[in-house]
Formats: structure tokens, C-alpha cells, sequence
């Protein structure tokens, strides 16, 4: 099981980060948030069911229908937990491949 | 674009998992851990020492453009198995946090891929939390930053 790695995974999407900021602030049916978007609905639908199932949105229901809100809690522990240690590897990992493809064992050996 | 570079930290647990894989043969992935010129360019911060065996230790040490030290970190290397393991100690000097246990392991994917898995066992949950949340990504960050511009002005 790896849950966070879906967590970054389901804010990598960039309607998902969209939709994450629009609830930021307020309690929004799926339809209003779906009046944000040129995307078809159920494809709404199916970003909210992602980003509820990964912690990330919560949900309340008021009468007929389900309200959503961003887990604040969730989200700050994406953004300011594991991410920027992620993101330091990330870029130590990509220097270091790309040092390593233009590595020249001929060269190297002379230098030595 | 793909997350190359994945962590494994479970809530509670005093560990981590940093795995990744790489467009690089397994030999040229190891050598970059054990060259000290190379680890210096990658990992951005100067190799004052790096003995590649058991009971050997190693020294690191960044400064800022002005000269001043901003970061140092030092250990020992417990287990170390040519192009498979190095299991080592790491310390970051006059800070807070003790001593981390880190099992590196190398494998071979394909001719021309591989890959690192880094297991972090750290003092306590809470050191590894304050750890990941501490400005030392930053610090180090900015020296990769600074390298970077260095190798650009370079092309």
C-alpha cells in the first residue's frame, strides 16, 4: 500500500488542483463545481470520487445533496510534509542521471 | 509529468522509503554514490572525505557563495558491496537531529536501467517528522540551485 504516492498521483492532475481550489474556501455540490469546468460531467464526477478516496476532499450531506469541501489537513500534509523532501530528491536523482549519461569512463580513467 | 522519485513514509513509523529508478546501467549508478568529484556534482556540496569500505567514513560539507559553511554532515560506513549495497550512518553536524541509519540498495533492472531504494530508519517518529518538514530541504536545495547555474554557465 502506498497512499501517499496517490496522493501526488491525484494533484498531479491539473483540473484536480482546480477543483482542490475552488473548495478551498467553501462547501460546493458536484454540480456547481462541474459549472467550473468545459469537462464532461461524470468526468467531474470521477476527479471528486479520486480525490475523496485519497483523503483529499471531504463530504457532507445536506438534504438530497453531497457538498464538498478540501480536507485541509490532508492537503498541508501533501504540500508542506513529504513534497519539498520529494522534490529535493527528484532534482539530486535528474542530476545525477544527468551527469552519469555524459559520463566518459576514457576520460575519467585519464584523469585520474 | 512522471513522479520518477517516489517516498514510502507511513504515518508512525520511524523509517522512510526513497526509491527511484534510473535511465543508467547499474554501474554507472553506483559509481556516482562512491566517485567523490561525482557525488559532489549531483549532491551539491563538497566530499571532504569518502572511504568506500567497512568501517570507513565519510565527510560532507556545503558553504554559500561567500565562503561561510551552512551545512556539514558526516558517518560511517558499515557494509559496502560493489555495484549491490552500502549501508552507512549519516549525521548532520551541530544540528538537533541524531544520527540516521541508511540502507542503500542497487539493482539492476535492465542493461540500461537500475535502481536505488534508500531505507532511512530514523531515532524516533518524531525526528523523522521534524526531518521532513525542517528548512534543511531548502538549504540544500538552494546549493543544487547554485550548482546548477554553475553547470549551465559551463555549456
Amino acid at each position: 500500500m502506498n497512499l501517499r504516492r496517490d496522493v501526488f498521483q491525484a494533484i498531479a492532475d491539473p483540473t484536480r488542483r482546480a477543483i482542490l481550489l475552488l473548495v478551498a474556501a467553501q462547501w460546493m455540490t458536484a454540480g456547481a463545481i462541474a459549472s467550473n469546468f468545459d469537462t464532461a460531467r461524470p468526468t467531474v464526477s470521477k476527479h471528486l470520487q479520486i480525490l475523496t478516496e485519497c483523503e483529499l476532499l471531504e463530504q457532507k450531506q445536506n438534504g438530497r445533496e453531497i457538498y464538498y469541501h478540501i480536507n485541509a489537513k490532508k492537503m498541508k500534509e501533501v504540500a508542506d510534509f513529504i513534497e519539498p523532501f520529494r522534490k529535493m530528491w527528484d532534482d539530486r536523482f535528474n542530476k545525477l542521471e544527468t551527469i552519469m549519461k555524459k559520463y566518459n569512463p576514457d576520460s575519467f580513467r585519464e584523469e585520474k | 509529468m512522471e513522479r520518477k522519485t517516489k517516498i514510502n513514509a507511513e504515518d508512525g513509523k520511524q523509517e522512510l522509503v526513497i526509491t527511484r529508478e534510473f535511465d543508467l546501467p547499474l554501474e554507472l549508478l553506483f559509481k556516482a554514490y562512491v566517485e567523490p568529484e561525482i557525488v559532489e556534482q549531483w549532491m551539491g556540496t563538497k566530499v571532504l572525505k569518502l572511504e568506500n569500505k567497512k568501517h570507513g567514513s565519510y565527510q560532507f560539507e556545503t558553504s554559500d557563495a561567500q565562503g561561510n559553511v551552512v551545512f556539514r554532515a558526516n558517518g560511517v560506513i558499515h557494509e559496502f558491496v560493489t555495484n549491490r549495497k552500502i549501508t552507512r550512518t549519516f549525521e548532520m553536524e551541530n544540528t538537533p537531529f541524531p544520527v540516521q541509519l541508511e540502507f542503500f540498495e542497487f539493482e539492476k533492472l535492465t542493461d540500461d536501467t537500475s535502481k536505488l531504494s534508500m531505507h532511512i530508519v530514523f531515532r524516533s517518529v518524531e525526528h523523522r517528522d521534524q526531518l521532513l518538514q525542517m528548512p534543511f530541504a531548502q538549504g540544500i536545495n538552494m546549493a543544487h540551485n547554485r550548482l546548477q547555474n554553475i553547470v549551465s554557465k559551463l555549456k
